[in-house]
């Protein structure tokens, strides 16, 4: 069992001061694996905060980091799963089209799960064979793409063949939980 | 080395005096036993003697003391057993004054008197006034204060108070409280005399010795408050107005602090705060070099204890005015001693302001009061260097916040920022973070323009630069914490009526825009963000906003597109055009096509004139096309003007990939539903076609100056877009279209020159299987993909 946070767009000092109280409680350090993060932290102190949760941390560039260093996309292996992140800004047709546009980069990236960010919507699908995530905005920060944004974030539980993936959501005060199972039919990439 | 000898010498003389003294004891038992009463007179006098040393320090004697005490209390046992046996204690009484020298013949009329007054031949009273003015002829401070404490140890259980078998009539009553009054001042006075004896230079041992001595003069007090006579009546009356009329005559700077605080310490908090006038009255009587804020603090601390320990206590507070008394005698404390530093002052100011937040949390009033006294003090003075000091202003200041975990309140007290005034630049700022962090961690919401204000007015320190020139010395990770804290902050200004938010909104900008090109970076986006948000709730809003409304999107535009516009003097143009297309966006949402043209219209100047960097320019072009392409407020004119212009960058941009893919990008442009609703299918054709002849030309150039070949990404993100718009159902986009790219890539890849590029490889087959996906899907998709060749 191996436990991966995906988290992104906190927009912090930007659009928001702060990852709410009901979310920071539980985000505890020491029971993550790893942190996979789509951009747009934006700050330095965020970044030392998410690496005070867990040491093993994946960033991808989004438009409004404060740190330009990060990687446009990253790509890595936990268990038998192939992951990759992007912000999701790059891409273009994204978010119209959705599904499709995405799919490229998915391609491109070869891998198992996509994990995207930038609509601030939490979304989380199969497509051909893969997975795709976009983990929301963690602060519920503002969209010009998304009109009602309610803070989110993802926990995906990677084991064997499977991941379930876990979705929380800040919804009027309350953190809802929803979850999502999914099931890697080989252990080559992307079969049908 | 002289101390070593005096130490040894010490340890002699003690042994010395043990030894004489257990010798006689010795004998004096001896006598005891075989009823020689002349004989054990004798020697016990003897063995007192050993106290008539003057070689010992204070704890040394004691030592020989708590023998000798032991020792008698043989003696008094056979007494008692005496007078049983018929003795008269007169006789004894009598008999015992024959010892020669004065001390120990005072010891041995004290251990009789003892008997005595159980013997209730006598009145307690007449017997304890006897024996506390017989002991006025030891004048030796350490031999006095000694046989004084004997006194008062046989004495505790025998005085005449109420309810004690040695109650005389009723005026006896007060007796034991003379009695014990006056020994205590003949004790102080012997303790206040060990000052002056001895060389000067010898001034810190003998301190040191009176330390050790404190506690036999304070036992007086503790013994007073024990009393049963001693009411809050007759506390009121006689005890505390004696006491203090000794302390403060005696003069004696280590008297008085031990002794104030004694009092505070020893008589319960209620008879404190019904004698508040009293005690504090004799506070600036005192030396002015007794550390009387210490004990004032004490006394303060006390009083909030009291105070909360219960509710019903509290009114009593309020009736003896134990707010002003202390607020005065502070005053008066801090005016009479002229040299007292700064940090004193302040310190009893921190102390009262704590007293004040416990017994009277919701009189801002008095809370106010504090602050201006600390204003008044500071006034007429330069700003503080003192950093002991300013760590006690922090605390003033933090004080309130943490009680009422909401700085409205704090913004309540007229004071307070002019407190804060008086803090030099560092602390200022250090004090606006403390602000900042309680608003952050209570979750404050500062709801009003007014209270806007107030709060930046008090917070300025960190929004602009005050008696310039300190600037240059700030450290950047510093200055970078701060002004993001400013920016959290703005985050938490809200108010759901728009009217009113609107308002904040104008506040904040007024503040931040004083801010300097230095902190514009932080403190703009932010305010832009919030400014969207309120756009968005207008937006829902549901029904017509006139134009004369006092808040419509179009006045919050022109605000946006002027604060955006400050970005230039810092310059930040990548930003700016971050938030420009942002606005661009909001502006589409609210149908509002002349304003939305004019921010992509600023977005692009910047782009053309401030944006140079290569790298910069990618992801700008990207942000322009991303955004474009989601508006669907344009007619069709402004709509072509401004994709050429995007289209136009895309190929001018400096390296061929990076060419390639923003030209592809804007094929998506070209897909969007005209008026007429027909998708304009020939341009997107056109576009990829042109990304196509880049990446040739690509290849080229990688050929010529690598000599191996290049990006056959590029060719395979090509295909993708096709694949794209063929799916979605562009005419132009053929299969056989398809087809000639597929061969093409597959020459690439398979030719020499092809270096091994492993992700380019995999790229093509996971493209090449979603083919073969889509053809095994079957259906009107699969008859699509039928005619391609994988």
């Amino acid at each position: 069992m191996v436990l991966v946070l995906a988290l992104g767009d906190l927009h912090i000092p930007h659009r928001a001061s702060d990852l709410p109280t009901k979310f920071k409680s539980m985000l505890v350090p020491g029971k993550i694996q790893h942190i996979i993060c789509t951009g747009n932290l934006c700050i330095k102190e965020i970044h030392d905060y998410l690496k005070s949760l867990c040491p093993d941390l994946h960033i991808s560039r989004g438009e409004y980091d404060e740190d330009a260093r990060y990687p446009e996309s990253k790509t890595l292996t936990i268990g038998q799963f192939k992951l990759g992140v992007c912000h999701g800004h790059q891409v273009p047709g994204h978010p119209m089209g959705d599904l499709d546009s995405l799919a490229m980069l998915q391609r491109q990236l070869d891998v198992d799960i996509l994990i995207t960010g930038h609509t601030h919507q939490f979304k989380a699908y199969k497509h051909e064979g893969g997975v795709v995530i976009n983990p929301g905005s963690a602060t519920g920060a503002y969209s010009s793409i998304t009109n009602d944004v309610n803070p989110s974030f993802v926990l995906m539980d990677i084991d064997g063949l499977r991941v379930v993936v876990y979705v929380y959501e800040l919804i009027d005060g309350e953190v809802k939980v929803d979850k999502i199972d999914f099931k890697k039919t080989s252990t080559t990439a992307s079969a049908h | 080395m002289l101390a070593e000898v005096g130490r040894e010498d010490e340890e002699k003389w003690l042994a010395e005096g043990i030894a004489g003294l257990q010798q006689n004891a010795y004998y004096m038992g001896r006598a005891l036993d075989t009823n020689n009463l002349r004989d054990a007179l004798k020697y016990s006098a003897q063995m007192l003697s050993e106290l008539r040393t003057s070689k010992l320090s204070p704890h040394k004697y004691y030592e020989l003391y708590m023998r000798a005490f032991d020792e008698l209390r043989k003696l008094e046992m056979y007494f008692k057993e005496e007078t049983r046996r018929g003795v008269s204690i007169t006789d004894l009484y009598e008999l015992v004054q024959h010892a020669g020298n004065v001390l120990p013949r005072l010891y041995l009329l004290c251990t009789v008197g003892s008997v005595y007054i159980t013997s209730k031949e006598a009145p307690a009273k007449d017997v304890l006034k006897d024996l506390v003015e017989m002991c006025r002829a030891i004048q030796n401070p350490v031999s006095g204060l000694f046989l004084r404490s004997y006194l008062s140890q046989i004495s505790r259980d025998k005085l005449p108070d109420i309810g004690s078998e040695y109650e005389g009539d009723a005026d006896s009553v007060i007796d034991a409280v003379d009695f014990v009054l006056q020994n205590f001042t003949e004790m102080n006075k012997l303790w206040v005399r060990m000052q002056y004896q001895g060389h000067v230079h010898e001034r810190e041992k003998r301190e040191k010795e009176r330390n050790e001595l404190r506690d036999l003069v304070g036992k007086n007090l503790h013994v007073l408050s024990q009393l049963e006579s001693v009411d809050l009546v007759m506390y009121k009356e006689t005890v505390l107005p004696r006491i203090l009329e000794q302390v403060v005559n005696c003069k004696d700077d280590l008297a008085q602090y031990y002794l104030m605080d004694c009092i505070i310490q020893v008589f319960p908090d209620e008879y404190h705060l019904q004698t508040l006038e009293t005690l504090l009255g004799a506070c600036p009587q005192l030396q002015p070099t007794v550390d009387i804020k210490t004990v004032l603090g004490r006394l303060m601390d006390r009083l909030s204890n009291y105070a909360a320990s219960s509710g019903e206590v509290l009114p009593e507070f309020l009736q003896v005015e134990a707010f002003s008394k202390l607020s005065t005698a502070i005053g008066k404390v801090i005016e009479a001693q002229v040299d007292m530093p700064i940090v004193g002052a302040i310190t009893l100011y921190v102390s009262l302001l704590t007293f004040t937040l416990r017994v009277h949390p919701d009189r801002l009033d008095y809370v106010d009061q504090v602050l201006g006294a600390c204003v008044k003090k500071l006034s007429g003075k330069a700003k503080l260097e003192d950093s002991k000091a300013t760590k006690q202003i922090v605390a003033l200041l933090s004080a309130p916040l943490e009680k009422y975990n909401d700085i409205v309140t704090a913004l309540k007290l007229p004071n307070y920022p002019r407190v804060m005034d008086h803090l030099d630049n560092e602390t200022n700022k250090i004090m606006a973070v403390v602000i900042i962090q309680s608003i952050m961690k209570n979750n404050t919401c500062i709801s009003t323009a007014d209270k806007v204000e107030a709060l930046f007015e008090l917070i300025k320190g960190l929004i602009r630069d005050t008696d310039g020139g300190a600037f240059d010395e700030v450290d950047e990770e510093d200055f970078k914490e701060e002004q993001n804290s400013v920016a959290r902050l703005i985050h938490m200004l809200h108010n759901d009526d728009p009217a009113e938010m609107l308002q904040i909104i104008s506040t904040v900008r007024k503040h931040i825009l004083l801010g300097g090109s230095k902190r514009l970076p932080f403190t703009v986006p932010p305010l832009i963000f919030s400014a969207l948000k309120l756009v968005r709730r207008l937006q829902i809003q549901a029904g017509d906003v006139g134009e004369d409304a006092p808040t419509t999107p179009k006045k919050i535009f022109l605000i946006l597109n002027q604060t955006i516009e400050a970005l230039s003097a810092v310059p930040s143009p990548e930003l700016a055009l971050r938030l420009y297309l942002q606005c661009a966006e909001a502006a589409n949402d609210c149908d509002l096509e002349p304003v939305a043209y004019e921010f992509f219209t600023q977005a692009f100047i910047l782009y053309e004139e401030e944006v140079a960097d290569s790298k910069a320019q990618v992801t700008a072009i990207h942000l322009i096309i991303g955004t474009l392409q989601r508006m669907n407020v344009f007619g069709v004119e402004n709509r072509d003007t401004l994709t050429h212009k995007a289209t136009g960058y895309s190929a001018k941009l400096l390296k061929k990939p990076d060419q390639c893919r923003a030209v592809y990008a804007c094929s998506h442009l070209f897909s969007v539903d005209d008026q007429d609703g027909i998708k304009d299918g020939e341009r997107v054709l056109l576009c990829l076609k042109r990304a196509l002849r880049i990446a040739n030309a690509a290849q080229q150039m990688a050929n010529v100056t690598r000599g191996g070949s290049g990006p056959v990404t590029l060719f395979i993100e090509i295909l993708n877009k096709y694949l794209y718009f063929f799916e979605n159902g562009n005419p132009q986009i053929t299969s056989s279209v398809i087809q000639d790219l597929i061969e093409l890539i597959m020459t690439e890849t398979q030719s020499e020159s092809t270096a091994a590029d492993p992700s380019a490889i995999a790229f093509f087959n996971s493209t090449q299987r979603y083919i073969r996906f889509q053809k095994q899907k079957g259906g009107a998709l699969g008859e699509k993909y039928e005619p391609i060749r994988v």
